[in-house]
C-alpha cells in the first residue's frame, strides 16, 4: 500500500499527524510531510484514519 | 443490520460511510443528500474557490472510483424530509421511503438570513460560484457578519479589488468566540487592508441596493454577502419524536434514539471531555463525529463516548488561525507565547479551573500541540501556566 499526499491541499491541520506519528509530520507552515511512503503493515490503520480525518481530503492510500 | 442510512452527504455522512464499510459492514447503505453533487468541501469555499484558485472539481473529498467502492445506494439531490421511528422509515422529498435498522443523521446547518430580498450567502458551492461571479475590481460589497466566514470571504474580496464594507453587530467581532484581545487583532487586519469595518451596527434588512441599518441608514453596495451564522437542519424530523434544540439533541455516543446516531455540524451531543453538551461547525469535527457515531452504532456493545478536542482553522490576509478547544464561553485569556500585536502568538483559554482552548497566529503548528495534550488530559490552568513559565 502507498501513500499519496497532494500537500498543496493541505491546510495544516495535522491531524494526520495525530493518526500516525510514524508516517506524517508538519513543516514550519503545518504543511503535512510524508515521512514513509509505504507505510509497515502496524501502521496503516493509522494512516486509514489519517485518510479519513484529513480535513482537506489531501491523502490517499492506493493499493500497489 | 443489514440496512443502514445516512443522511446528508457532505463531511461527516461521508466519513460516517467510509468508517460503516471500513469496519466490515457489508449491508445495504444508502447515503442521501439534497444536493445534485457527489460529495464536496466546505471549507475551501470562502477560500481558495471564491478567490479563483481553485474549480469546482477540486473540491470533491472523494474520487468517483472511491466513492464506487462504497458500494452505495445513491441517492443525491434528494431531501429528506420525514422520519418514522415506528415505521423505520425516512421519507425523502421524491415521494419514496428508504428502511433502516440504523440511521446516521448529518444534515449540517443553513445560512441564517435576514429580511429583505436578494443577497448572497455561502454554504453551498453554487453560493460561492455565484457570488465569485460578482467579484472584481471596484465591486462594491458588504459583507454582514465579522465571524470567521464573513472574515475570509471580505479578505478574498480585498484581494479581488473589490470595495469592501464588513458590518458586524458586536462592539469586537469574534469577541465572544476568542475574546477581545484576538477579536481586535482581527479588526485592525481588516483595516489595514482598506476593508470598512464598522462594528456595533445593526442591518435589519437587505434591499435591492445594499442594506438597511437599524438607524435608518443605507448602505449602498453592487452585492450583499450574509454571514450571520447558520440554523442546523432538523425541520425534517419534526414529528419523529426525537428531541431537537439547536440541533438533534445526541448522548455522549452520539446517540439520539435507539439505532438512530447524529454527527456533524447538526450534531448537539455531550462532550464528555468538557462536562457540557455543544454543537461544532468545524470541517475537522465532521469527520471525527461521522467516524465516531459510525462506530458507535455499529457495535452498541463496543461503543465509545465521543470526547474530541475541536479544531478549527481560519485563513485571513496573510495570517493563518488555528485553535483547539472550546473556547466559547472561556473565563479567562493568557498569551502565553509572542506577542498579539505583532500577530505571532499563542493565547490559552481558561473555563473554570482548567485550559480550555489554545489558539495560535504564526507560529508552527506543531508547536500547540502541547497545549492540545493539556486540553485533551485536563490540566489544571495553575499547573499549565507553571509548566509554561518554566518551559520559557
Amino acid at each position: 500500500m502507498k501513500v499519496e499526499l497532494e500537500a498543496d491541499k493541505c491546510v495544516a491541520s495535522g491531524q494526520c499527524v495525530l493518526a500516525a506519528m510514524d508516517v506524517f509530520d508538519q513543516d514550519d507552515d503545518g504543511i503535512a510531510v510524508l515521512l514513509d511512503e509505504r507505510p509497515a503493515d502496524e501502521n496503516l490503520d493509522g494512516v486509514r484514519e489519517a485518510v479519513a480525518i484529513c480535513p482537506a481530503a489531501a491523502i490517499r492510500l492506493v493499493d500497489q | 443490520m443489514r440496512r443502514i442510512v445516512v443522511v446528508g452527504a457532505s463531511a461527516a455522512g461521508l466519513a460516517a460511510a467510509e468508517t460503516l464499510r471500513r469496519e466490515g459492514y457489508d449491508g445495504t447503505l444508502t447515503l442521501v443528500g439534497d444536493e445534485p453533487l457527489a460529495p464536496y468541501d466546505r471549507p475551501p469555499l470562502s477560500k481558495q474557490l471564491l478567490a479563483g484558485e481553485w474549480e469546482p472539481g477540486r473540491l470533491d473529498l472523494r474520487t468517483p472510483d472511491d466513492l464506487a467502492g462504497l458500494d452505495l445506494d445513491l441517492r443525491l439531490g434528494v431531501p429528506a424530509t420525514g422520519l418514522r421511528p415506528a415505521d423505520t422509515e425516512v421519507d425523502l422529498g421524491d415521494g419514496s421511503s428508504v428502511p433502516y435498522d440504523g440511521l446516521i443523521i448529518a444534515t449540517g446547518v443553513r445560512p441564517r438570513r435576514l429580511p429583505g430580498a436578494g443577497g448572497h450567502v455561502l454554504r453551498t458551492l453554487d453560493d460561492a460560484m455565484r457570488l465569485r461571479e460578482r467579484l472584481a475590481p471596484g465591486r462594491r460589497l458588504v459583507v454582514v457578519g465579522a465571524g470567521f466566514l464573513g472574515g475570509e470571504a471580505a479578505a478574498v474580496a480585498r484581494r479581488l479589488g473589490c470595495e469592501v464594507t464588513l458590518l458586524e453587530p458586536a462592539p469586537v467581532p469574534l469577541a465572544h468566540a476568542v475574546g477581545a484581545r484576538v477579536g481586535e487583532m482581527l479588526t485592525d487586519a481588516h483595516r489595514e487592508r482598506g476593508v470598512d469595518l464598522r462594528c456595533g451596527v445593526t442591518v435589519t434588512e437587505v434591499t435591492g441596493h445594499g442594506v438597511r441599518l437599524a438607524d435608518g441608514e443605507l448602505v449602498e453596495a453592487d452585492e450583499v454577502l450574509t454571514a450571520v451564522g447558520s440554523m442546523p437542519n432538523t425541520d425534517w424530523l419534526v414529528g419523529s419524536g426525537l428531541t431537537v434544540g439547536d440541533g438533534v439533541v445526541c448522548d455522549e455516543y452520539c446517540g439520539a434514539a435507539r439505532d438512530v446516531c447524529a454527527a456533524g455540524d447538526v450534531a448537539r451531543w455531550f462532550n464528555p471531555l468538557f462536562g457540557r453538551s455543544m454543537r461544532i461547525e468545524h470541517r475537522t469535527n465532521a469527520a471525527e463525529q461521522g467516524m465516531a457515531a459510525a462506530r458507535n452504532l455499529l457495535r452498541p456493545e463496543a461503543r465509545k463516548p465521543f470526547a474530541p478536542v475541536p479544531y478549527f482553522w481560519s485563513d485571513q490576509y496573510d495570517m493563518k488561525i488555528q485553535a483547539y478547544g472550546y473556547l466559547r464561553g472561556h473565563d479567562e485569556v493568557a498569551v502565553v507565547e509572542g506577542d498579539v500585536a505583532e500577530r505571532r502568538f499563542v493565547a490559552v483559554y481558561r473555563t473554570g479551573d482548567r485550559v480550555a482552548g489554545a489558539l495560535a497566529v504564526g507560529v508552527p503548528p506543531r508547536e500547540l500541540r502541547r497545549w492540545r495534550q493539556a486540553i485533551a488530559t485536563g490540566v489544571r490552568w495553575r499547573e499549565a501556566v507553571q509548566i509554561d513559565a518554566v518551559a520559557n
